[in-house]
C-alpha cells in the first residue's frame, strides 16, 4: 500500500477516531504529510511480514504540548536526524519507521519524517490507539527493551537515553521535552522484524485507512457506519454543559460533562481526560473506560472532536470501540487499565457492560475514585 | 475640524452594508433614533451608502452640521475575497526556521486564490521559545535576500513570527529590514491580526495584506461621500467582527478584522435596544436566519477559528448558528407530497413574488401571515394554500428551536431578541426561551448596532503564573489594566471603559504554571 494524497485523507480521519481524543489534532500533520509526498512521492507501508528478521523497525512518535505545537509545526529533518542517531547508537541500518501511536496527529508525523528519512513505514503501530505515557506501549507489554531511545529537538539537537526502563524513560523524556521548549520527536522501544511480529499492534495503518474509506464513503450516517465496521457503541448524544479542563505535572487533566438530548434527554454523562478519554461515568456506573477506545464526535459532522478542542454547548456523539487485543489480558490491563490511571475499579468491555451481563464486576461509586 | 470640539455634534449615523439591504440609523446624544432608512445595497456598494446618507440627511430633524461621527458596517473586504477581486500580491515571510518548516506558507490553498495572492512565500530563521525566549537567531541576512527576490513582484509582505502572539520582537525586527530594502511597501505583522496558531495567523496575515487596496478604496470612497454630504467634518470609524469600532486608520492597517462585523452589529443593536445583556438573538433576513449570543451585552465569540474564502484562520468571530430560513424562504410540496422549506428564497424579490404581494410563489412570509403572525402585502392567501403553509412554519419553527438549542451554552431558559426583516416569522413563545422580545427599530438593529459607538482593547498573552496565588492575581490585574489602556487609545472614554471578557486557558508542558490570558476592554467613544 502507498500513502499519497488520497490515502492520506483517509488515513488522517481513520486515525483521528483511533486517538481517543488524544495524540493531537490531525490538522497540521495532514498538511505536513501531503506537502511531503506531493515533494518526495508516496510513502510505502510494508506489512510487518514482509520485514527481515533483523531488519530494524523506529517506532516514532511527537512528544510534548499540543500548545507548544500549535506555533512550532515541526521539521520534517527531524525524521533524517532520527534515522542517524539510531543507526549511530545500534550500529543497524534501519529498514523502516512505525507509527509509535496510530491516534491523531502522531499518526501524521511519522509519515513526513519516513519520506525525508527515505524509510518505508510498516503497516502497525504500539497502541492500535493513543494513550499518554511512554510504557503505555506494546512492545514494552512484550518485554522489549525501551532504550536505546533517542530524542530530538527542532534544531537537530539530540539525546540518547541507555539502560533505562519504560517508567524512568518517560520520565526523563518528558523533562527533557520540557527543557527543549515543549516539543520534542523520539524513537523509542526499536525492535527487529521477527520481534516486531509478537509485539506490534498489527494492520494498524491499513486499518486507520479502512476506517477513513469507510466513514468517507458514507453520506448520511456516518457515526452508525464507523459503530458498526468497528464493533462500537454509542454511548449518548448530548450536549458539552461543562469542560473542566487544568494542567498539571505536564498532562491536560479533566473532565468533560454530556447532557443528554432527544432519546438520551435527562442524562448526565461525564468523560474523565488525561489527555485521551479515559472513563465514562454515568450516576456513579462506569459505561466504558481504557482501554477501550472512547471518542466524541460532532453530531453534525461526524468529525473527531479532540480533547483540547472541547468546548460548552458543542453537539456530539459519545462512542466506545473495543480496546484492541493485546491490551484485554491481565498483564496488558495493568499497564492501560483503570487502576493504571489511578481509578480504584477493574477493567470490563463496553459490550458487555452494555449488555449488563451477570457476573459484572461491582460498580461501586467509581465515580469518587478519579484523582 | 475635530467633531469632538464641535458643540453641535450632537448626532451619530450608523451605516450596515447588508448583502441585500442598506440601513442607516441617525442616533441622538442620548442614542434615540431620530431617522431611519433601509435603501438597496448597489453592487458599488458606494451608491447604496450614498443615497443611504441622502436619505436619512432630507430628514428635517437631522442637520449635517450636527453629525459627530459616522460608523460603516461593511461586507466590502468579505466580497473581494469570496470574489478574488482587487487583491494585492503579497510575499509571505515567515520567521519560523527550523522549528515551523514542515508546512510552507500558503500551502492547501484554494488554487485559484493562491494565484490571486501570492507573490512568494519564504521561511527564515528566527522566531520565539513559548516561554518568549529566542528559539534560534533572527536572521536578517535572510530577511534581506527575500526582499531582493520579492521586490520587483509584491504589492505587499505578510509578516508572521513563531510565537508572536507571545513577544512580537522578532516581526519588528523583520519589518526594519523590509523598511531599509523596500520602502514604504505595505506591511502586515500577524501579531496585529490573530492570535496562537502559526499556520492560521500567519492566513489571517496575508488575507489582510491582500486587502489593503480594497480598504485604501472603501476608506477613500467613505471619504468622498462625507465630502459629498457635507459631513467631512464628521470622524468616520468601521466597525469590526467583535461588534466594537475602529478608525480608518486601523482599518487600512487590520481590514481583515471588518469581515463578520454584520452579524456582529446586529448583536449589539439587540443588545442596545433590548438593554439585555445576556440574551439570544435571532437576526432573521431574506434568505437566513443568524442565530447568536449575546455576553455582557457583546456578540460571544466562536471558540474556533473560521474558514474564509476556503482559508483556515484564527480570528474570532461571533458565535454564530445560520440557518437557511428567512422571509423570502421558498415552501413548496415535493412529489411525495412532503413540504420542503428552503433554501430557495426569492430574495429581494418578495414584494413581487410572494402570493400576498400577488405573485405566484409560497414562500414562509406568506406563511407567516397565514399564521396570524404579520400582516403585509396586498391580497389574502388563497384558502388552498393554508394546510402548505401551516405545515411550512411549523418546520420552521422546529428549526428555529433547534438553532436556539445549539448556540445556548448553559443549560437555563434566556430570552431571545428578534431582531432583522423578517423577524415576523418568529412566534411569540418557543421552547428554550423565556420569552421573545420585539425591540422598536428592530429592522435596522445592525445599523444601530455600528451607531452605538463603542470601541474596545484587547490583551492576548501567554503568562507564567508562578506557584503562588498573589502572582496570578497580579499578572491578570496587569493585564487588565493593559486592556483598559487599549482601549482608551482606540478613543474610548477613560470613565467609561469595562472589562468585558476575561479568559484564562492553562497550558501544559511548561517549567512552571501558565495561562494564556485574553482580555478585552470596551467603553463608549470619549466625548471630551
Amino acid at each position: 500500500m502507498l500513502l499519497d494524497a488520497t490515502t492520506l485523507h483517509h488515513y488522517a480521519r481513520g486515525a483521528a477516531i483511533l486517538g481517543a481524543g488524544g495524540g493531537g489534532s490531525t490538522g497540521v500533520g495532514l498538511l505536513a504529510a501531503l506537502q511531503a509526498v506531493e515533494e518526495l512521492g508516496p510513502v510505502e507501508v510494508v506489512p510487518v511480514t514482509e520485514v527481515p528478521d533483523d531488519g530494524l523497525i523506529m517506532p516514532v512518535a511527537g512528544l510534548g504540548s499540543p500548545d507548544v505545537t500549535l506555533e512550532k509545526i515541526g521539521n520534517p529533518r527531524m525524521g533524517v536526524w532520527l534515522r542517524e542517531m539510531i543507526e549511530r547508537e545500534t550500529g543497524l541500518r534501519a529498514h523502516a519507521m512505525m507509527p509509535g501511536e496510530i491516534g491523531g496527529g502522531n499518526a501524521l508525523m511519522p509519515v513526513v519524517w519516513a519520506a525525508h528519512a527515505g524509510l518505508p513505514l510498516v503497516d502497525a503501530d504500539g497502541m492500535g490507539r493513543a494513550f499518554p505515557e511512554m510504557q503505555m506501549i506494546s512492545m514494552h507489554l512484550a518485554g522489549i527493551p525501551a532504550t536505546p531511545t533517542v530524542l530530538i529537538d527542532e534544531r537537530g539537537q539530540g539525546m540518547v537515553f541507555r539502560d533505562m526502563d519504560a517508567h524512568w524513560l518517560e520520565r526523563a523524556a518528558r523533562a527533557v521535552a520540557v527543557a527543549f521548549g515543549g516539543f520534542v520527536t523520539t524513537a523509542d522501544h526499536v525492535v527487529t522484524g521477527a520481534q516486531a511480529r509478537t509485539s506490534t499492534v498489527l494492520g494498524s495503518v491499513s486499518r486507520a485507512v479502512r476506517i477513513g474509506e469507510i466513514v468517507s464513503g458514507s453520506r448520511s450516517d456516518r457515526v452508525s457506519s464507523i459503530l458498526e465496521h468497528l464493533d462500537g457503541h454509542a454511548l449518548v448524544t448530548g450536549k458539552i454543559s461543562d469542560v473542566d479542563r487544568r494542567t498539571t505535572d505536564g498532562f491536560v487533566r479533566g473532565s468533560v460533562l454530556i447532557d443528554g438530548v432527544r432519546e438520551d434527554k435527562g442524562r448526565l454523562v461525564r468523560v474523565e481526560i488525561q489527555n485521551e478519554n479515559l472513563v465514562v461515568l454515568e450516576e456513579g456506573r462506569m459505561l466504558a473506560s481504557v482501554p477501550d477506545i472512547i471518542t466524541v464526535l460532532d453530531t453534525q459532522t461526524s468529525d473527531v472532536v479532540f480533547t483540547e478542542l472541547l468546548r460548552y454547548g458543542q453537539r456530539v456523539t459519545l462512542v466506545a470501540l473495543p480496546a484492541p487485543d493485546i491490551w484485554c489480558t491481565p498483564r496488558g490491563l495493568e499497564v492501560v487499565g483503570p487502576r493504571a490511571f489511578g481509578y480504584d475499579f477493574d477493567y470490563e468491555p463496553v459490550g458487555s457492560i452494555l449488555a449488563g451481563l451477570p457476573g459484572a464486576p461491582a460498580r461501586s461509586a467509581p465515580a469518587e475514585a478519579g484523582r | 475640524m475635530s467633531a469632538a470640539r464641535n458643540r453641535r455634534a450632537d448626532l451619530r449615523i450608523g451605516i450596515d452594508v447588508g448583502g441585500t439591504n442598506t440601513d442607516a440609523v441617525v442616533l441622538d446624544a442620548s442614542d434615540r433614533p431620530v431617522a431611519k432608512t433601509k435603501v438597496a445595497t448597489t453592487p458599488d456598494i458606494n451608491t447604496g451608502i450614498r443615497r443611504a446618507l441622502a436619505a436619512v440627511l432630507a430628514d428635517p430633524r437631522v442637520g449635517a452640521a450636527r453629525v459627530g461621527h459616522v460608523m460603516i458596517g461593511t461586507t466590502h473586504a468579505t466580497n473581494a475575497l469570496l470574489e478574488r477581486r482587487e487583491l494585492r500580491r503579497v510575499a509571505a515571510l515567515r520567521i519560523g526556521a527550523p522549528a515551523s518548516t514542515s508546512v510552507r506558507p500558503i500551502f492547501g490553498w484554494p488554487e485559484d486564490l493562491r494565484r490571486a495572492v501570492s507573490a512568494d512565500a519564504a521561511v527564515v530563521a528566527g522566531g520565539l521559545e513559548l516561554d518568549g525566549g529566542d528559539s534560534v537567531a533572527f536572521d536578517a541576512d535572510a530577511v534581506a535576500r527575500f526582499c531582493a527576490e520579492v521586490g520587483d513582484r509584491a504589492e505587499a509582505i505578510a509578516i508572521s513570527s513563531v510565537f508572536a502572539p507571545v513577544s512580537p520582537r522578532h516581526e519588528f525586527l523583520a519589518l526594519d529590514v523590509v523598511r531599509r530594502e523596500l520602502g514604504d511597501i505595505p506591511v502586515s505583522l500577524s501579531h496585529q491580526v490573530g492570535s496562537l496558531g502559526l499556520l492560521e495567523r500567519e492566513n489571517t496575515t496575508i488575507l489582510n495584506a491582500a486587502l489593503g487596496r480594497v480598504a485604501v478604496q472603501v476608506v477613500q470612497a467613505i471619504e468622498d461621500a462625507l465630502k459629498v454630504h457635507d459631513l467631512g467634518h464628521a470622524v468616520p470609524y468601521f466597525a469590526q467582527n467583535d461588534g466594537t469600532l475602529m478608525s480608518l486608520e486601523s482599518t487600512e492597517r487590520t481590514p481583515v478584522l471588518t469581515i463578520g462585523s454584520g452579524p456582529a452589529n446586529s448583536l449589539r443593536g439587540a443588545a442596545f435596544l433590548t438593554g439585555e445583556a445576556n440574551a439570544l438573538v435571532a437576526d432573521v433576513g431574506g434568505t437566513s436566519t443568524d442565530i447568536g449570543a449575546l455576553s455582557l451585552t457583546f456578540p460571544r465569540e466562536s471558540a474556533f477559528g473560521v474558514e474564509i474564502g476556503g482559508v483556515a484562520t484564527n480570528f474570532r468571530m461571533p458565535d454564530l448558528v445560520s440557518i437557511a430560513i428567512g422571509g423570502g424562504t421558498v415552501v413548496a410540496r415535493d412529489g411525495d407530497g412532503a413540504v420542503s422549506v428552503g433554501p430557495r428564497s426569492v430574495g429581494y424579490r418578495l414584494g413581487e413574488r410572494a402570493l400576498v404581494f400577488g405573485g405566484e410563489v409560497a414562500t414562509l412570509s406568506d406563511a407567516a401571515v397565514a399564521a396570524g403572525r404579520a400582516r403585509m402585502g396586498h391580497q389574502d392567501v388563497p384558502a388552498s394554500a393554508h394546510p402548505l403553509l401551516a405545515e411550512a412554519i411549523g418546520e420552521s419553527d422546529r428549526r428555529i428551536t433547534d438553532a436556539i438549542d445549539r448556540i445556548k451554552v448553559t443549560r437555563g431558559d434566556l430570552p431571545l431578541i428578534a431582531v432583522g426583516g423578517g423577524s415576523v416569522l418568529i412566534p411569540d413563545g418557543l421552547p428554550g426561551v423565556t420569552e421573545v422580545i420585539r425591540p422598536e427599530h428592530f429592522d435596522v438593529a445592525n445599523a444601530i448596532g455600528a451607531a452605538i459607538g463603542t470601541v474596545s482593547g484587547h490583551v492576548d498573552r501567554i503568562v507564567s503564573i508562578g506557584r503562588t496565588e498573589g502572582e496570578r492575581a497580579r499578572v491578570i490585574e496587569e493585564a487588565r489594566k493593559d486592556a483598559v489602556g487599549n482601549a482608551v487609545g482606540a478613543g474610548a472614554d477613560p470613565g467609561a471603559v469595562e472589562i468585558v471578557e476575561i479568559d484564562e486557558i492553562p497550558l501544559s508542558y511548561l517549567r512552571e504554571p501558565a495561562v494564556r490570558l485574553r482580555v478585552k476592554a470596551a467603553g463608549p467613544l470619549s466625548k471630551v
